[in-house]
């Protein structure tokens, strides 16, 4: 039996989108309503998703099944085909819950072109959802591609003063990615019609031939699809376009674009590169690569995080910083790393979506992001320096917070891989915690030494009511991660699973046997080889 | 057994309170939040002592652990499943949230609850008056929330929650009077130092979970107690050593030390809890707690005792010369927190745990007589602008002076048992070398006793140097600050009788009931060749000899020195007396006085807060270079390759203009020209004219056609 759970959730921000065409452009306040109540339904129609997935957590494969291979072009291979699993199923509700809230937090920013903004984003809001439903590499494409152009849009018109220069940047920098992912997919659906005389772009199709492609193709391949989603993620050093787009983009647009579309890359990484390249992701070269430039993301981004003037551009960098951990944990190719990866992607999501939310209110009350410009503000806006300050430990990983749950996940598979990754990038949390906290210094506490900060506004109830449920999940997260280690288990152990099977002996390397690269005198591999075995 | 099956309902009953505050507190009166905030306290402080009881009669005296194990944190706690994704690999991602009690978790719960409690109620007294009332308490309970995660943590991740939410109370109370800069910037540094510490944590959790397969202390106890390790395992001394980094941070050993001075800019009630009494040992506890790896690993051990003994000198000596009472406490804390550490590292746990015990109750006792100085003086915290103050305070003043004979090493005050302890399992430890470690720890004795009594003549006995206008307003204080400092002053004299040592005919209890904690360990360093200095009471009993004695009346002898020169120095000090230090050695005098400039170095180094000449080093410095680096090549080179397509676009833009247009297309079209223009001549639109031109054709034809 075919369920509509999907696409009803994919289509309804699209709907939206339509229906708003059809109401003049100067009722802006029916404009406000109606796109803030479609951007809430969208996420209401969302939640049953949750118990639904919930029973059958364990089950193998993707679930929700809509559509088959090959069903929307059947003349090329293409298929309206949708399906999600534990992974994909926690970046919906990230990607419905952040829409709406977005949404939400733009009622007094957009005073201008205020339709426009409505239809562009609520057709965002459906790209992006596509993207994580999509099993069909054409139907992918497409909704890839999509949602270019909503976000080019809405940094383009609505951003700050070099907006254009920041739009264009975004666009062409993304798009360059796309082409030789986009060349990557054609390889792969010319291979899968060689071995199987098939021609389609069924992604569960192409996991099954793309492993055959011998390495040194597939180590090509694995480049194409890498560029493209190191991009988006965005790794070191192709992450200069995020810096730009954030400072230029409105509010809610940061907000999407580091809650949502930065998780696309890694997203990718997890989807895609693992599973077809699995003899290239466990090549020692290969690994150590993109773990180095991880680690290199990860300080690199928060010390350039630490001297930024701009409030908006020290959490871009702290993006970068923190998807560094992310691709850490993919590219560790252990369960640990890849679950912990996922609950970051999410835990990004909420606390970095919250820090350009905060800093958004400010902009909106002084229409300044300099650090300097600011000083004192706990003490008129006490609730809003609550908000901040709980979201900023969020963020620098405090414990019974979301950030640190997932950090340590990450370190821990890091450090099974190879105890050197975990050991340089821990130093990350010390400047994580340098940024921020100083940045919290400068901007809350001291005396109110600026006179056009004296009497700020403090939340109004919309804007406290934004952050209710972000703080909700992360206390959830940081102190009852149960359900969602239990959420992704079962897909990362098949992924694992498949890696391994795939890549034969190498991959059983990854974890724990010593590769010869590796054993030193004094690895904790070699000795614990032996103990453990007494041990269990 | 009612308390003990629910031990995780102890850190939530002040977590209770935390939370009233968050919510409720703005809108609460002063009387609706003590009896809040101090009843949660009071809740704590009895559901400990239960609890404690409820364990005794539990263990027996074995130190049999309990433990509870509330659900799985981390991890999906589903072990089948999490073994086989990680492909029968033999960890399992996996940390509960559990608690454990143990005779050490029973100690620190005690005085940490207790203290906790009387430092709450003279917080009533002393806060009174203060701006953010609720917010002070607040955090307290929040504090107190997490410090009793900390201990009854039954593995390392759940105790990293207690060791970060520590600190961040502490960064919270730190930053109390966050209108002052220092205030807040003094909160970072403690918070970002700690995070040093807590990298080397987490780091030494991790290896132990990767070496041993777990976070929790039962397993890792067990594997590391069953012989299958030998004494120097790389690992776990790697692992010894990294936890031991989050011991120097949490606990203010060098080099990580520097932010508990600083800390002093929060509220004094607030130094007493947590910059002395409570959250500083937690680096001590947690050292004691993996005493299991520890003596697998004597590299590291030593590296405790020799930080610990340097810490000891080193902060005792900047204590010295300080004017400032809170921050001469501060070294102080430093100082005695090196003594336990010196003991950890000679194997003499329970000295060390026992030397916490006691610090706790004359420490809190000093900082909270301190507070009261420096309320009564109406916010001075200067030395130099007080004295005489023994009759205008007479409850503070004899207090305080039990708290000074207490940490000075005197008989019968606590101090003198458990100081007098370490070092003498410091002396009887295996090797020469640890006699210098002995003597560094009774230099540091001798100059413990020097700064407490110069601190006690400085404030109490010699001559009135503050203004008149101050000393007029010199007033008493309220029951609920002197009741707390008669209860620890009485704590302070007697605690330390727990332990009365075998030698003097006492019967050592307090080391026979943590014990059972180390009693393994002491096999293995007598194993090792040691001489077992683990278990005190078993040594004491074959050690009674006259060296005992001897070091005993030294030490005595030590502090009796320390108050003989204080005395000499300062019995009259009048508004211009002199230092003995900055007379005789003035270079030293300034050295200490600037705190040996590690400030100011680790500044320049480090944070890059301080510039050398136009350099800036540190991490601000490398933030700079990477931030240029980011803008001028990273940056700059996506933006070349765009000015790159652009100017190729220019270019072809150019040549299809100028080449494929102009030459190839228009240029074909200029070569026809010329054979237009001939052909022009007959397309000249007059249609008479080809009219004529078909008559004269016409014509040609047929006249050649005649003609022909």
């Amino acid at each position: 039996m075919q369920s509509h759970v999907l696409s009803i959730i994919l289509f309804t921000p699209l709907i939206g989108a339509i229906l708003l065409l059809f109401v003049p452009k100067e009722k802006i306040s029916t404009i406000r309503w109606m796109a803030n109540i479609f951007a809430f339904v969208g996420f209401l129609i969302s939640l049953p998703l949750a118990p639904m997935f919930w029973w059958q957590r364990f089950d193998p494969g993707f679930k929700f099944l809509e559509g088959t291979p090959n069903n929307w072009i059947p003349s090329i291979g293409a298929g309206y085909n949708l399906g999600i699993d534990g992974i994909s199923f926690l970046l919906i509700m990230l990607t419905t819950l952040l829409g709406w809230i977005s949404i939400l937090s733009s009622w007094t920013a957009i005073e201008h072109r205020v339709k426009e903004y409505y239809v562009w984003f609520l057709v965002l809001q459906t790209g992006m959802l596509g993207v994580f439903m999509a099993l069909d590499f054409f139907l992918f494409f497409v909704f890839w591609e999509a949602m270019l152009v909503p976000m080019y849009l809405l940094i383009g018109i609505w951003g700050g003063p070099r907006k254009l220069y920041a739009a264009i940047k975004f666009f062409l920098y993304t798009l360059l990615g796309s082409v030789l992912m986009l060349l990557g997919i054609l390889f792969l659906y010319f291979h899968h019609h060689t071995v199987s005389n098939v021609f389609t772009f069924s992604i569960p199709e192409l996991y099954k031939t793309a492993p055959m492609i011998p390495f040194d193709t597939a180590i090509w391949l694995f480049g194409a699809f890498f560029i493209g989603f190191a991009i988006k993620v965005p790794m070191f050093p192709f992450h200069t376009w995020l810096p730009d787009a954030h400072v230029e983009a409105p509010t809610a647009a940061s907000v999407i674009l580091a809650g949502v579309m930065l998780k696309m890359g890694t997203y990718g990484f997890i989807r895609f590169s693992l599973p077809f390249f699995p003899s290239v992701v466990t090549h020692p070269k290969v690994q150590g690569w993109a773990m180095g430039l991880s680690i290199v993301g990860i300080i690199y981004g928060a010390l350039v995080s630490l001297v930024q003037k701009d409030m908006k551009k020290l959490v871009a960098y702290s993006s970068v910083s923190h998807l560094g951990f992310c691709t850490l944990g993919i590219f560790a190719l252990n369960s640990s790393g890849l679950t912990g990866s996922v609950l970051q992607q999410i835990n990004h999501g909420i606390s970095t979506g919250a820090l350009f939310l905060i800093v958004g209110i400010l902009y909106e009350r002084r229409h300044t992001r300099e650090i300097a410009e600011f000083g004192g503000i706990s003490t008129v806006m006490p609730v809003y320096s609550t908000i901040a300050m709980i979201m900023f430990l969020s963020s620098m990983g405090l414990p019974l917070l979301n950030g640190f749950v997932g950090e340590i996940t990450i370190l821990q598979g890091a450090f099974a891989a190879n105890w050197r990754w975990a050991a340089w990038a821990a130093p990350g949390v010390v400047l994580a915690a340098a940024y921020l906290l100083w940045l919290y210094q400068r901007v809350f506490f001291g005396t109110v030494s600026n006179p056009a900060n004296e009497k700020l506004q403090d939340l109004t109830p919309r804007e406290s009511f934004m952050f209710v449920p972000l703080i909700v999940l992360a206390l959830w997260i940081g102190i009852y991660p149960k359900p969602f280690f239990q959420i992704l288990e079962k897909p990362v152990n098949d992924l694992v699973q498949g890696i391994r099977d795939h890549s034969g002996e190498s991959a059983a390397a990854v974890n724990r046997a010593p590769r010869p690269s590796q054993v030193s005198v004094g690895d904790p591999r070699a000795i614990s080889a032996g103990v453990m075995k007494a041990g269990d | 057994m009612l308390f003990l099956n629910h031990v995780y309902l102890l850190p939530i009953v002040p977590a209770v309170g935390a939370a009233v505050m968050f919510f409720f507190g703005r809108r609460l009166r002063k009387i609706a939040i003590d009896t809040v905030c101090i009843g949660v306290i009071v809740v704590a402080f009895l559901f400990a002592c239960v609890t404690v009881a409820e364990y005794s009669s539990f263990a027996h005296g074995t130190g049999q652990a309990f433990e509870k194990i509330v659900y799985t944190w981390l991890g999906s706690g589903d072990a089948q499943l999490a073994s086989a994704m990680n492909g029968g690999a033999h960890q399992t991602f996996n940390a509960d949230a559990g608690f454990l009690l143990d005779p050490l978790s029973c100690v620190w719960l005690l005085f940490v609850t207790g203290v906790g409690l009387l430092i709450h109620i003279y917080s009533t007294g002393y806060m009174a008056h203060e701006g953010g009332y609720y917010r002070f308490f607040g955090y307290m309970n929040l504090f107190m929330f997490f410090m009793l995660t900390l201990i009854l943590a039954n593995n390392y991740m759940m105790m990293f929650v207690g060791w970060e939410g520590v600190g961040l109370s502490s960064y919270l109370l730190i930053g109390f009077y966050f209108h002052r800069h220092s205030a807040s910037s003094a909160a970072n540094k403690a918070f970002i130092v700690n995070r040093i510490g807590d990298v080397g944590f987490v780091l030494g959790a991790l290896t132990l979970f990767y070496y041993l397969g777990s976070f929790r202390f039962t397993d890792i106890n067990a594997l590391a107690r069953s012989g299958r390790f030998s004494i120097g395992d790389p690992v776990l001394s790697a692992a010894a050593l990294l936890l031991f980094v989050g011991a120097c941070g949490k606990s203010a050993q060098l080099p990580l030390y520097v932010w508990l001075p600083d800390a002093m800019e929060g509220p004094t009630p607030v130094s007493a809890l947590i910059h002395a009494a409570t959250m500083v040992t937690a680096g001590v506890y947690m050292v004691a707690r993996s005493n299991a790896i520890f003596v697998l690993a004597p590299g590291a051990m030593k590296t405790v005792a020799i930080v610990g003994a340097l810490t000891a000198i080193f902060a005792a000596s900047m204590a010295l010369v300080q004017n400032d009472i809170k921050r001469v406490l501060a070294y102080s804390t430093i100082s005695q927190l090196g003594y336990m550490f010196l003991a950890l590292g000679v194997g003499a746990f329970a000295a060390g745990v026992f030397h916490v015990f006691t610090h706790a109750f004359f420490k809190a006792l000093l900082f909270l007589g301190s507070g009261s100085i420096i309320q009564a003086m109406s916010g001075e915290q200067d030395m130099r602008n007080m004295g005489g103050l023994k009759d205008k305070i007479p409850t503070t003043h004899w207090t305080m002076f039990v708290g000074t004979l207490a940490i000075a090493g005197i008989f019968p005050f606590a101090g003198f048992f458990s100081k007098d302890a370490i070092l003498w399992q410091t002396w009887t430890s295996e090797g020469g070398a640890y006699r210098i470690l002995w003597f560094v720890g009774y230099a540091t004795a001798m100059m413990t006793a020097f700064y407490m009594f110069r601190l006690m003549y400085l404030t109490f006995y010699s001559r009135v140097r503050m203004s008149p206008a101050i000393r007029d307003k010199v007033h008493g204080l309220s029951k609920s600050m002197t009741a707390p400092l008669v209860i620890l002053a009485l704590c302070s004299l007697g605690a330390g009788w727990l332990s009365w040592p075998q030698s003097l005919g006492g019967s050592a209890r307090f080391e026979h009931f943590v014990e059972p904690v180390f009693a393994h360990e002491a096999v293995v360093l007598e194993h090792a060749g040691k001489s077992g200095q683990v278990s005190a009471g078993e040594k004491e009993a074959q050690h009674t000899d006259k060296a005992e004695y001897l070091l005993m009346i030294l030490s005595l002898a030590a502090g009796a020195a320390g108050w003989g020169v204080a005395h000499n120095a300062y019995r009259n000090a009048g508004k211009d007396y002199a230092e003995p230090i900055a007379q005789k050695l003035p270079r030293l005098y300034g050295l200490l006085y600037n705190k040996w400039f590690v400030d100011e170095t680790y500044d320049y180094v480090f944070t890059g807060r301080r510039k050398l000449g136009n350099v800036t080093l540190g991490a601000l410095g490398v933030g700079e270079a990477a931030s240029w680096f980011d803008t001028k090549i990273v940056d700059s080179a996506i933006n070349d390759v765009g000015w790159v397509t652009r100017a190729a676009s220019t270019l072809s833009a150019w040549f299809d203009r100028w080449i494929v247009d102009g030459l190839a297309v228009r240029g074909i079209a200029y070569l026809t020209l010329p054979f237009a223009y001939v052909a022009r001549l007959f397309e000249w639109g007059l249609v008479q004219w080809y009219a004529l031109i078909m008559v004269a054709g016409l014509i040609g034809f047929g006249v050649y056609y005649v003609w022909k």
